[in-house]
């Protein structure tokens, strides 16, 4: 199994920052894991500018934002697996992922999880009606036409006024679609105030507040929907029920923290959040478990979830340098033919490969080294000729030191 | 003539309101240099960044994400938007590289790199 | 000229594909839709009933007590998820109490093993979920659960393996007999030939009996709404719990599928046509309240989505699976609504029966074989079996759908293997990509240009389930 001192599981700008944190921090063992062919994450669909301005002090797009952070971490040298989806996070911090190459398993020191979130879908929002083509939600539109650039529809209504929404409503409108209106079922709106500038105002896109999608009409492509108020318990006033045609429905309504993993691992949840409970650290009541980014809790500048990362990166590097201090101390003595062995003492937990180094008592011809504990044999290694003037290098790798606890002894035998 | 508007700048979105004729307008309500001088250019010529995407000929199903290297009067978004969708580009391409000049006083630039 | 067309290929259309193709005959499956499965048979409760319920006597009776156990059999042949989970039905008060025990009396006149009653408190104690306000249940150990879709594609698929054709997008406009056979003619001007005509059009089996000059029956059709709950839900009961039934039918029922979510549903309501599969406000909200009675901890917060099914339900009730009395060659199977599926195999066995004694010499073919090729479901298999099949096929390693683990691999092959799937839907019912928490937010893309590249059409031409249901609009 491989180790890594610290595996981030997604490579988005919460897990770049983590990396980058934990590397800075002093442990340079990272390993970021994302399931999509290049990091970035959600960035790399947010065409949008608005990014950085509190992080970097200047106003970038989603990519321009997400290409600051993976140069920084390709030019520290950090592991990164893409393509590459994890299936499961054990509480003893064992990944386990897969790829094209198989099945891969990873023992981490610390885990930082950084799934980031999906969005909230028409079958969970129990919009009625028929279930044409057309219904996306607007994260799916996005990538659609901003990554491979294809027009989702021409005549649109966008149901939420989160940012999404908001954005997707002037993309849209840029790429000659017409968007007949944002409806939200609160009375306010769920996006940043100049986003209903920039992005209906500008357009003339009604925005209408404490409205909803009440059903979807159209066999096999949208055909339009009905409108209608609510209540202030949100429920359809009929008699405010009205008829819009289109042919495509954008849901923005709501991001929900991707925790499946999370949950699998039976790692404490905050149901308000939606993510794990966790400490000043960002560590889960897992220990060794962090989480940062929109998989903790859903945010709305991604300058945020830079700092946030950079706290659970920090806090992880943390945890492996502690666990590294508080392992136990395991005496090396020289036997048979040796005079000495150095180091003297080891902290092995089978995190890494250790080198012992020594001198023989006298001039040996053939001889086989021997690192034992107690019966077990850690190594040996074969040498044609042994003398008191040449130091000696033997390696024992990292597994073979798991599990180990008394004395390690070095000894030689004439063959 | 007197106007609210809430600034777009950065995502405090500060609400501000001008009062004034012709050149003597004063802004009220904003917390920083920067929204003063939005409020002061919305009111006379209105500016915006625009962001979009160019297709990349020689990859399949390929966009790099373009925008404004500054903003643009507001009034010629569209025609932004023609020039745009009438450029296309073959990859390499570099983020930073100017894929239409000269629009409107600015360039549009790429904001990613494709290999 | 085919020896027997079938018109219709859902679950029961499939299966009697299937039941032919053991026999040395050229079957041709007609179906409307751009895949099979299209109608009511992938939106049902896909519960395999104990057989309690008909009426005794009907054909719903003799065919469902046999009928169980061969539906078990042909899913595990087929690789088709399967649960005998058992039900119980249950009683909220004495006069109930007293349908539960006539249910029973009815069950053993039916030839049901296994039935008891037990009391509210028993009924509890296997159940935790259960109401406090059950009085009393009958237990139907031998129940259980289907994919009823991924029976379909399954029998429908082995059907083809063994020598069936299947024509989709294929809407009968004409039947017309001539002296050796029928003409079946489609919309779009392609016609079939076939010397027997079997009528398995599920919610227009009454047109299609009127096209062949048989129209004896009227369909009525009722429509069934039902909200499906996150696989977190999909432990509340273990049992597939049902109401005391009435006229209307089985009542809302709250019952783990065999896939792990959990089920609640369906409502009754008269509708207009077999396409009338919209949800309502009302509907939905029936569902709730009602499963809510019988499962009070039911977390609708839960729900992934929800969806309608339309029976193909007749005035007296029982199937008519019977030889036309006016037109030599043509045999109905029709009006087959619950237990339909639960009978399906049965009903395929029992059509052939008539068909053989309508004339039709089957002789036995040799190289029939019932059984499917596993699919390889990797949120099935164990990390060691996913890295050695990985290894042989690297495309298995790419996860598409997270929510559902499924692969690239998983996906391709339904787009290839009989009967390939052709819009976003037909890969979701084979692979479940789609199926999970997002709902195809993170994996429809990528499906869309896995069908693109295995069917070599345009991203703008993929659809979600064929027809004029064209995902995108063009390229920017």
């Amino acid at each position: 199994m491989k180790y890594h001192d610290i595996v981030i599981i997604g490579g988005g700008p919460a897990g770049m920052a983590a990396a980058v944190a934990a590397y800075d921090a002093g442990v340079t063992d990272v390993a970021i894991l994302d399931r999509e062919e290049t990091l970035g994450g959600i960035l790399k669909q947010c065409i949008h500018n608005g990014f950085g301005l509190h992080k970097l002090g200047r106003e970038l797009t989603g990519p321009e934002y997400a290409d600051v952070y993976r140069a920084e971490v390709e030019k520290r040298g950090i592991a990164v697996y893409t393509d590459t989806m994890v299936t499961a996070v054990s509480p003893e911090r064992v990944v386990t992922a897969q790829n094209r190459t198989g099945v891969l398993t990873m023992q981490a020191g610390a885990v930082v999880l950084a799934m980031g979130c999906r969005e909230r879908s028409r079958g969970a929002l129990n919009i009625s009606g028929t279930r044409p083509a057309g219904v996306y939600s607007a994260g799916t539109a996005q990538k659609l036409m901003n990554c491979e650039g294809y027009r989702v529809g021409e005549r649109v209504v966008i149901l939420g006024s989160g940012d999404i929404g908001l954005i997707m409503a002037r993309r849209l409108s840029l790429e000659g679609a017409k968007v007949e209106a944002v409806c939200e079922i609160m009375p306010y709106s769920g996006g940043l105030i100049r986003n209903i500038v920039q992005c209906l105002e500008d357009f003339g896109i009604p925005l209408y507040l404490s409205h909803t999608v009440a059903e979807i009409h159209g066999r096999r492509r949208v055909e339009g929907v009905t409108i209608a108020e609510v209540d202030d318990k949100r429920r359809v006033i009929e008699a405010t029920k009205r008829y819009i045609p289109c042919d495509t429905l954008l849901l923005s309504c709501g991001l929900i923290p991707e925790n499946e993993l999370t949950r699998a691992a039976g790692i404490p949840m905050d149901p308000v959040t939606g993510g794990a409970l966790v400490d000043e650290h960002r560590e889960t009541a897992v220990p060794g478990i962090f989480a940062c980014g929109n998989v903790l809790q859903v945010h709305d500048l991604v300058d945020y979830v830079s700092d946030e990362a950079e706290i659970a990166g920090v806090g992880a590097a943390s945890f492996v340098k502690n666990q590294k201090a508080k392992r136990p101390v395991i005496a090396t003595k020289a036997g048979n033919g040796v005079r000495y062995v150095l180091p003297q003492q080891v902290h092995a937990d089978g995190s890494e490969d250790i080198s012992l180094f020594l001198r023989v008592t006298k001039p040996f011809g053939k001889v086989r080294y021997t690192v034992s504990a107690g019966e077990r044999v850690l190594a040996t290694a074969n040498r044609l000729k042994a003398a008191p003037g040449e130091m000696e290098k033997i390696t024992v790798g990292r597994d073979k030191w798991q599990g180990v606890a008394g004395p390690v002894t070095v000894s030689l035998e004439e063959l | 003539m007197k106007r609210n508007l809430i600034c777009i700048i950065c995502p405090r979105g500060c609400a501000m309101t001008v009062e004034g004729e012709g050149n003597e307008l004063t802004v009220t309500g904003n917390t920083c240099p920067k929204g003063k001088q939005y409020a002061i250019d919305e009111c006379t010529h209105p500016m915006r960044t625009v962001t979009s995407t160019v297709r990349v000929t020689n990859r399949q199903d390929t966009m790099v994400s373009v925008k404004t290297a500054a903003p643009v009067p507001k009034d010629s978004i569209f025609k932004v938007m023609e020039r745009i969708r009438a450029t296309a580009v073959e990859a390499p391409v570099k983020a930073g590289a100017v894929l239409v000049a000269d629009v409107f006083g600015t360039d549009v630039i790429a904001t990613k790199s494709v290999e | 000229m085919y020896d027997v067309i079938i018109v219709g290929a859902g679950v029961i259309g499939g299966m009697l594909a299937r039941e032919l193709t053991r026999y040395r005959l050229s079957v041709c499956l007609l179906e409307k839709e751009n895949d099979v499965a299209c109608g009511a048979s992938k939106a049902n409760s896909g519960i395999v009933h104990g057989g309690y319920d008909p009426t005794p006597g009907t054909l719903k009776a003799k065919l469902n007590t046999a009928g169980v156990e061969k539906l078990f059999a042909a899913a595990a042949e087929l690789h088709v998820p399967c649960t005998r989970c058992g039900s119980l039905v249950v009683a909220f008060s004495a006069e109930e109490d007293e349908i539960v025990k006539a249910l029973l009396e009815r069950g053993l006149i039916n030839g049901v093993k296994g039935l008891s009653v037990l009391t509210g408190d028993e009924a509890r104690a296997l159940e935790p979920a259960l109401s406090p306000d059950v009085t009393s249940a009958l237990s139907v150990p031998n129940a259980g659960v289907v994919c009823p879709y991924q029976l379909t594609i399954a029998a429908v698929g082995n059907a083809m393996d063994n020598g069936a054709a299947l024509q989709l997008n294929f809407e009968a406009v004409a039947v017309s007999r001539e002296a050796d056979g029928f003409t079946v003619t489609a919309a779009d001007g392609r016609a079939v030939k076939g010397r027997y005509l079997v009528n398995c059009a599920g919610g227009h089996a009454d047109q299609i009996a009127a096209m062949a000059g048989d129209g004896f029956f009227t369909l009525i059709p009722r429509a069934g709404e039902y909200m499906l709950l996150d696989k977190a839900e999909g432990g509340r009961v273990r049992r597939t719990i049902f109401q005391v039934p009435t006229k209307e039918g089985k009542g809302i029922l709250v019952t783990p599928t065999a896939d792990g979510n959990l089920l609640t549903g369906p409502t009754a309501t008269h509708v207009e046509s077999a396409e009338s599969t919209e949800t309502t406000p009302a509907g939905l909200e029936t569902v709730a309240r009602l499963a809510a009675k019988s499962v009070p901890s039911v977390n609708f917060r839960q729900v992934i989505t929800s969806f309608t099914g339309v029976r193909a339900s007749v005035a007296g009730g029982d199937f008519i699976i019977e030889p036309s009395k006016t037109v030599q060659g043509l045999l109905h199977v029709a009006a087959i609504d619950s237990p339909g599926l639960t009978c399906c195999v049965a009903i395929a066995e029992y059509a052939v029966g008539l068909l053989q004694s309508m004339g039709l010499a089957a002789e036995k073919n040799p190289t029939f074989n019932g059984a499917r090729a596993d699919v390889h479901a990797f949120r099935h298999m164990s990390n060691e079996e996913r890295d050695a099949y990985i290894k042989e096929h690297p495309d298995y390693g790419k996860i598409i759908c997270r929510c559902e683990t499924v692969t690239e691999g998983e996906i391709r092959d339904a787009l290839r293997r009989n009967p390939p799937a052709n819009d976003i839907d037909g890969v979701k019912r084979r692979t479940r990509a789609g199926m999970g928490r997002c709902q195809g937010g993170f994996c429809m893309p990528y499906v869309m240009r896995l069908i693109s590249e295995e069917r070599d059409v345009n991203m703008t031409d993929v659809t979600k389930n064929g027809g004029a249901s064209k995902q995108l609009k063009g390229r920017i």
